[in-house]
């Protein structure tokens, strides 16, 4: 089939890009909205005054990390995500997020599941809102201190992905339970023994002053050990086969966002460990500390949910974790 | 099995509260005051977060769908407009210069607002404030981009606006709008809000927002119009946001109220300063007007305004001081810093011109009192200058006021014949004002304001130069170094719009769309 060019009226531009992206990409040639939404946004120098709540930084400091970059900008985001790409791609998510829950509550598969799933699911996933909370916070902080809008535009992403997942573990609760069930879990996430590990992991994380040992111990080592054992072996695995299938349902938009985001949290720490062998072994430090509170601290949750499996199913994650970081150029 | 039993139905209110009340917690294993660390260095008293009213109740996946949908509608737009050239549709191409005060001067400056709403979002301990705050971070930087995405076909066919990042941080009038923010974020957290979340996006915001989106509508540049209007439904959330959050406060604790004060009457004044490049931008380089700055002071100020202090008044609020100078000076503004802008066109990133003779009776209808008297007799000199061949630029740099960047240009209350100036001496060294207010701004925080990068001193300094620049050469001209340094193409990206690229390349282009030449 032969095709008509439309015609239009063609005029020459003087230049296809703005002056500083073509410098990034190899030249005056047409960018993406990506490129040009991200690129050197973030003011670097002749700031006006020292931040009064902390005068011995400017407002973006890149002493305000032990990690050292030559260029801040050679963090890339494999998804691209600039708002109108991050927006439109949670707007999909969270449709089928909403047909999911329609279908758990119209099918009536709330009152078909077995009590003890149901009894399960509430006591793991609903002290969950408050870790999601933290990680709403801690990656607030992160863009916050960030430098450079490749790496700090991504965290306020994810700051609200925690937010939104908080909510659909709300939803879970109120959809199993009720409102009572919300209050019983934030007294189990402050009291009950077996909490206490992760919440005190996260607290700690709350103090922390390097923004990049932040990423490591919430984006990269927390998130990495928790999503794979709560969604991955125990909601899709374990639940699943005792006829929970409902709850897989209900964190399908869980499952889902922690594969796309651990994309990113990977191109991250590739790129900061790469530029230099001082980044891979502070990285490294950083990352064998955490996994080795991380592993901890997810401990009693595992082996309340798997029993007598737990322990295997932690090395497993365990196993993963590590030579998923090895890829990283990570050494343990 | 048992029968579903049919649920409660929850209230939007509630189940919102649900939503996001209780996910805190307070830390024990850290304190919370090293969890919250900027929670209360300014003395703000806060004695109940849950008292905090949320301003609009928004679960995450509505937000990730109805923004989703509003950008899908605004990118289908820039994408038509960029298509079928709709650059060319703009009443004349002075009209883009406004488009590069706005690159230029306010979407980095949205993308500032951005990182300090998610520094104040993590530093309030309440939970309301936080996705508030946090939420409106995420907003803010869709606005840079979505500007910088409307704009970028601008890019493509004008000067002035591809290098708007090294700009900003660079052009010495650029630090105008710039120390604004930078200021507004070296506050704390609740300082913070007051600046930007009350004086900027609820007070002053009609005024920054109106003139350029209905610039925009009136001047055929649908391009920048839809992101105007795209954000309107983010701009209406975020001045619900100042106002919660100076309601909440002053109900709190009474003793907020000398700081909240305090506050509203030096922000209200840095942003009126900063609005002197729209007053400017409103009443000559719109080729086709909307209202005059005076008008719009009126109508957005001192009515609308006039209301909202009325309302506060039962907190003990007054209206912002100096706005008796603001009444007067909002006969002389506009002009005084467009014959500014105009002198210095050589070292600015756009193009100015002076009014024609048409414009011109429009100034004086609407400064009856003021433009035939002191500014007619000057610009027209100046025209009559220029078509001698003699264009003015001036060469030497101004001073400039300490606190708001503007050169010395603003006269004294009450005698638009005198400059006004100001000094306060502080640790044996002087500093210099344009106003009461910059100068009392100053005198409150000496330590902070003393620290202002003043285009001119850098430039004096020998601090706007590239590297390998030697000053101490033979011969040495500062002017194009500095312009190098900016990043602005000397006569390319400055001097008069008259005999500009711009105009040459629009009126080609235009003639080539709409004539058979």
């Amino acid at each position: 089939m032969s095709t008509i060019d439309l015609r239009t009226v063609t005029i020459k531009p003087l230049r296809h890009t703005f002056t500083h992206v073509a410098e990034r990409i190899g030249g005056d040639k047409p960018a993406t909205r990506y490129q040009e939404g991200t690129f050197d946004i973030q003011a670097t120098h002749n700031f006006h005054y020292r931040p009064t709540w902390d005068p011995d930084h400017e407002i973006f400091d890149r002493a305000r990390t032990a990690i050292v970059m030559k260029d801040w900008y050679a963090f890339r985001d494999p998804r691209q995500f600039y708002y109108g790409t991050y927006t439109a791609a949670r707007a999909r998510q969270q449709e089928t997020a909403e047909s999911n829950f329609a279908f758990v509550e119209s099918r009536g598969l709330v009152s078909a599941l077995p009590e003890a799933v149901r009894h399960l699911a509430l006591e793991l996933l609903l002290p969950l809102r408050h870790l999601e909370w933290g990680g709403n916070m801690n990656n607030a902080q992160i863009c916050d201190y960030g430098y450079g809008t490749a790496i700090s535009q991504p965290h306020i992403y994810k700051a609200m992905d925690h937010l939104g997942i908080a909510q659909y573990l709300t939803r879970v609760g109120l959809l199993l339970a009720d409102e009572t069930a919300l209050d019983a879990a934030k007294q189990q996430w402050i009291a009950d023994p077996k909490w206490q590990g992760l919440r005190k992991y996260v607290e700690d994380s709350f103090v922390l002053k390097d923004w990049f040992e932040l990423f490591v111990a919430h984006n990269l080592v927390l998130d990495g050990l928790l999503y794979p054992l709560v969604y991955e072996r125990i909601v899709d695995d374990d639940i699943t086969m005792k006829g929970g299938s409902a709850i897989a349902m209900l964190t399908l938009f869980m499952t889902e966002w922690y594969g796309e985001t651990a994309k990113w949290v990977d191109a991250t720490i590739k790129t900061a460990a790469a530029e230099s062998p001082a980044n891979a072994q502070q990285l490294s430090q950083w990352t064998r500390e955490y996994l080795q509170r991380g592993v901890r601290a997810i401990q009693p949750i595992a082996r309340h949910a798997l029993g007598a499996n737990a322990e295997a199913v932690l090395g497993d994650i365990e196993d993963q974790f590590k030579s998923r970081v090895a890829k990283l150029g990570l050494a343990l | 099995m048992d029968m579903p039993v049919a649920k409660k139905k929850l209230g939007l209110k509630e189940r919102y509260a649900l939503m996001t009340r209780g996910l805190d917690w307070q830390t024990t294993y850290q304190p919370m005051d090293k969890v919250f660390p900027f929670a209360k260095y300014e003395g703000i008293k806060i004695h109940d977060w849950d008292k905090w009213e949320d301003p609009f109740r928004l679960t995450m996946d509505a937000y990730w769908k109805y923004q989703a949908e509003k950008e899908k509608k605004l990118y289908a737009i820039i994408d038509a407009f960029a298509q079928n050239n709709g650059h060319l549709g703009v009443t004349d191409a002075r009209y883009v210069n406004t488009l590069k005060l706005f690159l230029n001067g306010i979407s980095p400056l949205e993308y500032m607002a951005h990182r300090g709403f998610a520094h104040v979002g993590r530093a309030f301990p309440g939970v309301g404030t936080r996705v508030a705050c946090l939420m409106q971070s995420l907003d803010e930087i869709r606005h840079s981009q979505t500007q910088i995405h409307s704009m970028s076909n601008y890019n493509k066919y004008y000067n002035g606006m591809h290098s708007f990042p090294k700009m900003l941080q660079r052009v010495w009038y650029m630090s105008v709008p710039r120390s604004f923010f930078d200021d507004a974020v070296t506050a704390g957290p609740f300082e913070f809000m007051i600046a930007v979340g009350f004086s900027f996006e609820y007070v002053l915001t009609n005024l920054l927002f109106v003139p350029f989106v209905s610039g925009a509508a009136y001047n055929g540049d649908m391009g920048a119009m839809t992101f105007g209007f795209s954000a309107q439904s983010d701009e209406a959330r975020h001045m619900t946001l100042g106002l919660e959050v100076i309601k909440f406060v002053l109900e709190q604790d009474p003793d907020n109220l000398p700081i909240v004060q305090r506050w509203i009457d030096k922000w209200t004044w840095r942003g009126y300063r900063v609005l002197t490049l729209v007053a400017m931008m409103m009443d000559y380089m719109l080729p086709k007007r909307v209202m005059s700055w005076k008008e719009a002071w009126e109508v957005y100020f001192e009515q609308n305004g006039g209301a909202l202090f009325k309302d506060l008044a039962r907190y003990g609020i007054r209206p912002p001081k100096w706005l008796d100078q603001i009444e007067f000076d909002k006969d002389h503004i506009s002009h005084q810093a467009w014959s500014t802008l105009y002198q210095y066109g050589g070292a600015s990133n756009f193009h100015t011109w002076m009014p024609s003779d048409e414009e011109m009776d429009w100034l004086s209808a609407k400064y009856p009192n003021t433009f035939d008297k002191f500014y007619r007799p000057r610009f027209e000199h100046w025209r009559d200058e220029q078509k001698k061949g003699n264009r003015f630029y001036n060469m030497t740099l101004p001073m400039l006021c300490q606190t708001c960047q503007i050169p010395m240009i603003f006269t004294e209350p009450g005698d638009p014949t005198q400059t006004c100036y100001r000094e306060s001496t502080h640790k044996g060294m002087k500093y210099h004002f344009c106003s009461d207010g910059c100068k009392e701004i100053f005198d409150h925080e000496p330590e902070k304001y003393k620290q202002s990068w003043l285009p001119v001193h850098q430039i004096y300094q020998g601090n706007c130069f590239n590297p390998g620049v030697d000053p101490t050469a033979e011969g040495f001209k500062p002017l194009p170094v500095v312009l190098d340094y900016y990043g602005v193409g000397f006569g390319r990206d400055n001097l008069d719009f008259e005999g500009s690229e711009d105009q040459k390349n629009f009126a080609a282009w235009r003639g080539a769309a709409t004539t058979n030449v």
